[in-house]
């Protein structure tokens, strides 16, 4: 395609220039940005910002809610990950086979992909509510007492994860029904004639061949576990007493809630770092080990 | 045919110069303001119909009003169109932003923006204790318009099969625990009482500090009694409730939720906004009562909700023509008119004595329990740094209810917290 | 020929069973918006009881549109949505094309800063953009919400895939009927990426249908408002919740995609099946 060595670049990078733009402005300039941010003072009107250096990170070093929240997080991200992947790959796997009713089955699995976290968070709110709820009301048919499943600092982050987790399923089954429908059918037949039984079939054939999907996946799951808050809204606004706040709900309140755009930079910063982290953590750990075709 | 192009082209051309000439004779004052809508119901409308009824009669005014959700997204909207450039002139917000606007130079003082003697004493024609969360600094800052006291609705039927007296609602502590003991079922299909903690849980932790003599903070906005030994009395007795007396659900309470439980007849008893009233009278399928909270040493709630303020960021005829609008929706009249259609309270004691709200009072006595209970009043937790030290409350509230925390831990780290973050501002 | 035989009796059993379990699952998953359904359609006194004879009503839906208007922020949805799809299209086919075709120096340390957005996503910096938007003068406008997502790391990953896996004879041929580099744009890569496209499209418009962080920050009123935001501050008064209206309101937030969905919903799936040359 080069016409010439020269104009190959050029055109290159005019092709690549509209995008670059708003990618920058966007995304690299603001992280830059943050971080030169998270170093000065709060700044009203009658007491100007100033540079404080590195206070922002001690202060919030010493800031028990940054912690609880830091947990929080990663609590939610072991809980959600692993079970939506796990479960993702078990839908897809099911509606992968001429089950009866399959198109009702990948219907009812991928519908809450397509729902608002906003709105998921609405019905679950009914759902988890005390007494009154379903989730209450079912428990009450078998003779257990109802819960207080959202305002019980031991079984909030619990409630949410479930939730979190009946969102997510579906939408990463997508993509494994998608690669397991580009798996050769003749790996299946050759697994059968060697009698390997579908446990191991799908160990060591199954699997490792979906690992490209499960790295896009994961990569997928990591971010979502940091970026979903929308349902903190709703639900619990981070109650009770924090013990459903996330990092960037808190970073939100502080931001927007209390004005504090300085101490806000500081926790984003902490933000990007834990997900620079994971994204380096996933390509190389998990590059080793995926089988490209 | 180039002749008709002529004639349409003056006439095009004479049609802009006369509009230009009549809409600058017509030059109208534009006012952008934003409200939160904070209560259920078609809310928007019943605002869009009494700014519709302003304008009639003030034609040279022109008022754009924005509803921008709960009382927080309105106090961020309002500064955020500040520092964007497309300011509004004035704004209903939370009655306890005030140090925030302040701090943010956002606001300008009533007493800058009066000149009459007769707007003078207009300023002092609303409730006093309407009017202390929008005074500080001997200035006055934010006039009410949708405010609210908590009031306590009982099920008089549940009242009447727990053998209690319908009609004599408990008055004291010790009251309210024994009734509720008695409205508590032992099969757990109906508590007693409902105190929420989530939501607002320090606007109902006001109620019980005020009612055991407390205030939590002082005029100034930078001191807060957190960890007084009378605060930390209410917050152990609210906490009995559920705990001790059992006629509580314990952990927290949902506030958003309260209401329905509350119809469903899941608690016999619940304390919440004034603002509900409308809507329970209208859903309620049992004989209710509503009546002002009890008392402990007296009786006590803080009040709620909205003031107007009008931003600094304004000319003079735009302060003007907001003042006009502020008077017309604090006036009598369109006063006792928003209370009848949303359960909000008259702001001035003249809005409780137009015919509307005398005839709506006597068929529906209910409706002064709020105003009857502003003898007994306070100012709603406000502060410098008001979100953080608020939140501190809220959460050490939560700490307590939810046993992670003694009462006197949680208000003991809750207060210095507050100190901390107050302390630039002693 | 040599038949595995495991014992049928064994098979089928397994069969059932997962039938079964699959049949819960979906059971369980459907029960959310199931109860949506029920309560939208039913009075207060109904949403918390389930009495199967109880009277339907349309009230609740009348209600919510009085209450907000939902019929303004669908418009306002509709418009941000096709707007970023347009934008994204072309932005992301410009710059896959680039880095697919074009070997132009810098361009693996272009991309690796492109796949940055991958991970760090606009709300991530939700406070630094917020200010550039206020900068730009662009907030409370549907732009403003649209924006910073135009450039989507995302799109130009698969495009880039897409592209680079067509066939170099193709682009051959078509330079050989005098195409120029646009022209081959159009007529080679651009055709054959039509599953990408429509997948990606789809993926893209449910994405931003139902975001809610960044437009809540950015929206101040009604005329820029999507139907999440209306739907979370509608959801969240003073006064509590009445699970009929909310529920309503949840649903008719809900109901293009959801219309969309049913009708896409095979060729969703198709497009995957059929992927074109490999």
């Amino acid at each position: 395609m080069q016409s010439s060595n020269m104009m190959r670049h050029v055109y290159g990078w005019l092709l690549l220039t509209p995008a670059a733009i708003l990618l920058i402005t966007f995304t690299h300039y603001p992280t830059v940005a943050t971080v030169y941010e998270s170093l000065f003072s709060k700044g009203t009107s009658t007491r100007p910002s100033r540079f404080i250096g590195i206070e922002n990170y001690e202060l919030m070093l010493e800031d028990p809610i940054f912690w609880k929240v830091l947990v929080n997080n990663l609590w939610f991200a072991l809980g959600t990950i692993p079970a939506s992947i796990g479960l993702a790959i078990a839908m897809a796997l099911l509606v992968n086979k001429a089950l009866p009713g399959r198109s009702f089955l990948r219907l009812a699995y991928f519908t809450p992909t397509i729902l608002p976290m906003i709105a998921v968070a609405n019905i679950w709110l009914f759902f988890y509510s005390p007494d009154i709820g379903l989730i209450d009301q079912v428990l009450g048919l078998f003779g257990f007492s109802g819960h207080n499943w959202l305002g019980d600092p031991d079984t909030v982050l619990g409630a949410i994860i479930i939730m979190t987790i009946w969102k997510e399923a579906g939408f990463f089954m997508i993509f494994y029904l998608a690669a397991l429908q580009h798996l050769p059918p003749e790996l299946e037949e050759a697994a059968k004639l060697e009698g390997a039984s579908r446990w191991y079939y799908f160990r060591r054939v199954v699997f490792p061949l979906l690992m490209p999907t499960t790295l896009f996946v994961l990569i997928n799951a990591v971010l979502n576990s940091f970026k979903l808050v929308d349902h903190l809204f709703v639900l619990t606004k981070g109650g009770p007493d924090n013990a459903s706040n996330l990092l960037l709900y808190y970073i939100y309140e502080n931001a927007f809630s209390y004005f504090d755009t300085s101490y806000a930079a500081t926790l984003t910063v902490v933000l990007l770092t834990m997900l620079a982290l994971m994204a380096l953590a996933q390509f190389f750990i998990l590059d080793k080990r995926i089988h490209y075709r | 045919m180039f002749t008709i192009i002529k004639t349409r082209m003056v006439r095009l051309i004479l049609a802009a110069c006369f509009g230009v000439f009549t809409s600058a004779a017509q030059a109208a004052t534009e006012l952008t303001m934003y409200y939160p809508v904070a209560v259920g119901g078609p809310l928007t409308q019943v605002v869009d119909g009494i700014i519709a009824d302003f304008m009639k009669e003030n034609p040279d005014i022109k008022v754009n009003a924005i509803y921008a959700g709960n009382y927080n997204d309105a106090r961020i909207k309002a500064l955020a169109a500040l520092s964007s450039g497309e300011p509004a002139q004035l704004s209903v917000m939370f009655s306890i932003d005030i140090y925030e606007l302040i701090e943010q130079d956002a606001i300008v003082a009533f007493d800058d923006v009066v000149t009459t003697a007769e707007d003078r004493k207009w300023l002092d024609s609303f409730y006093p204790s309407l009017m202390e969360n929008g005074r500080t600094g001997g200035k006055t800052w934010g006039i009410p318009f949708q405010r609210s006291t908590i009031v306590m609705y009982y099920n008089k039927d549940a009242f009447r099969a727990a053998g209690l007296d319908p009609e004599k609602p408990p008055a004291t502590w010790d009251e309210l625990a024994a009734s509720a003991k008695k409205l508590t079922k032992a099969d757990g299909s109906q508590w007693g009482l409902m105190i929420p903690s989530t939501g607002y849980p320090y606007w109902m932790f006001g109620a019980l500090a005020m009612q055991n003599g407390q205030v939590l903070m002082n005029g100034a906005g930078n001191e807060t009694y957190y960890d007084a030994p009378a605060t930390v009395e209410a917050l152990q007795f609210w906490k009995d409730l559920g705990a001790k007396h059992k006629v509580m659900p314990q952990g927290t309470i949902e506030w958003g939720t309260l209401r329905q439980n509350f119809l469903e007849g899941k608690t016999a008893i619940m304390w919440h906004s004034t603002g509900n009233l409308t809507t329970v009278k209208k859903s309620a399928n049992f004989d209710f009562g509503v009546a002002m909270l009890p008392a402990n040493k007296r009786r006590g709630t803080p009040t709620g909700g909205g003031n107007f303020y009008i931003f600094k960021q304004t000319s003079a005829e735009e302060r003007t023509a907001a003042m006009k609008l502020i008077k017309y929706m604090t006036s009598p009249e369109v006063s006792a008119e928003w209370s009848i259609k949303t359960g909000y309270m008259g702001v001035s004691p003249a809005a409780y004595q137009t015919a509307k709200l005398q005839d709506y009072v006597k068929g529906f006595p209910y409706a002064a329990v709020a105003r009857d209970q502003l003898e007994y009043a306070t100012a709603e937790l406000s502060t410098y740094e008001t979100g953080r030290v608020r939140k501190a409350l809220d959460d050490a509230i939560q700490a307590a209810l939810t046993d992670a925390k003694t009462p006197a831990e949680a208000l003991k780290e809750a207060q210095g917290t507050a100190r901390r973050l107050l302390r630039a501002y002693q | 020929m040599i038949q595995a035989q495991n014992t049928p009796r064994k098979r089928s059993f397994a069969d059932v069973l997962e039938t079964f379990a699959a049949w819960f699952i979906a059971i369980l998953w459907i029960s959310p918006l199931a109860y949506a359904f029920w309560a939208a359609f039913h009075a207060s006194e109904y949403a918390i009881h389930f009495d199967l004879f109880a009277p339907l009503t349309l009230d609740n839906f009348r209600q919510a549109l009085d209450q907000a208007p939902f019929l303004r922020y669908g418009f306002n949805t509709f418009v941000l949505v096709s707007m970023l799809l347009v934008g994204q299209f072309v932005l992301c086919t410009l710059a896959a094309y680039a880095f697919a075709r074009f070997e132009f120096a810098g361009s693996n340390i272009a991309f690796g800063l492109v796949l940055v957005q991958l991970m760090i996503t606009p709300e991530i910096l939700i406070v630094e953009n917020y200010g550039t938007m206020a900068n730009l003068g662009l907030v409370d406008t549907i732009t403003g919400i649209g924006l910073p997502y135009m450039a989507s790391a995302f799109g130009i990953f698969l495009l880039r895939q897409t592209f680079k896996s067509t066939p170099k004879e193709l682009e051959e041929a078509a330079r050989l009927e005098g195409c120029g580099m646009f022209g081959i744009l159009w007529r080679v890569y651009i055709p054959l990426a039509r599953p990408t496209y429509l997948a990606y499209g789809l993926v893209s418009i449910s994405h931003h249908w139902n975001n809610f962080l960044w437009p809540l920050v950015i929206t101040n009123s009604v005329e820029t408002r999507p139907l999440t935001v209306g739907l979370g501050i509608f959801g969240a008064p003073e006064s509590g919740v009445d699970w009929s209206i909310v529920s309503a309101a949840t649903l008719l937030s809900v109901a293009p995609l959801l219309i969309a969905f049913l009708l896409f919903q095979r060729q969703f799936i198709q497009s995957f099946m059929h992927s074109g040359i490999k």
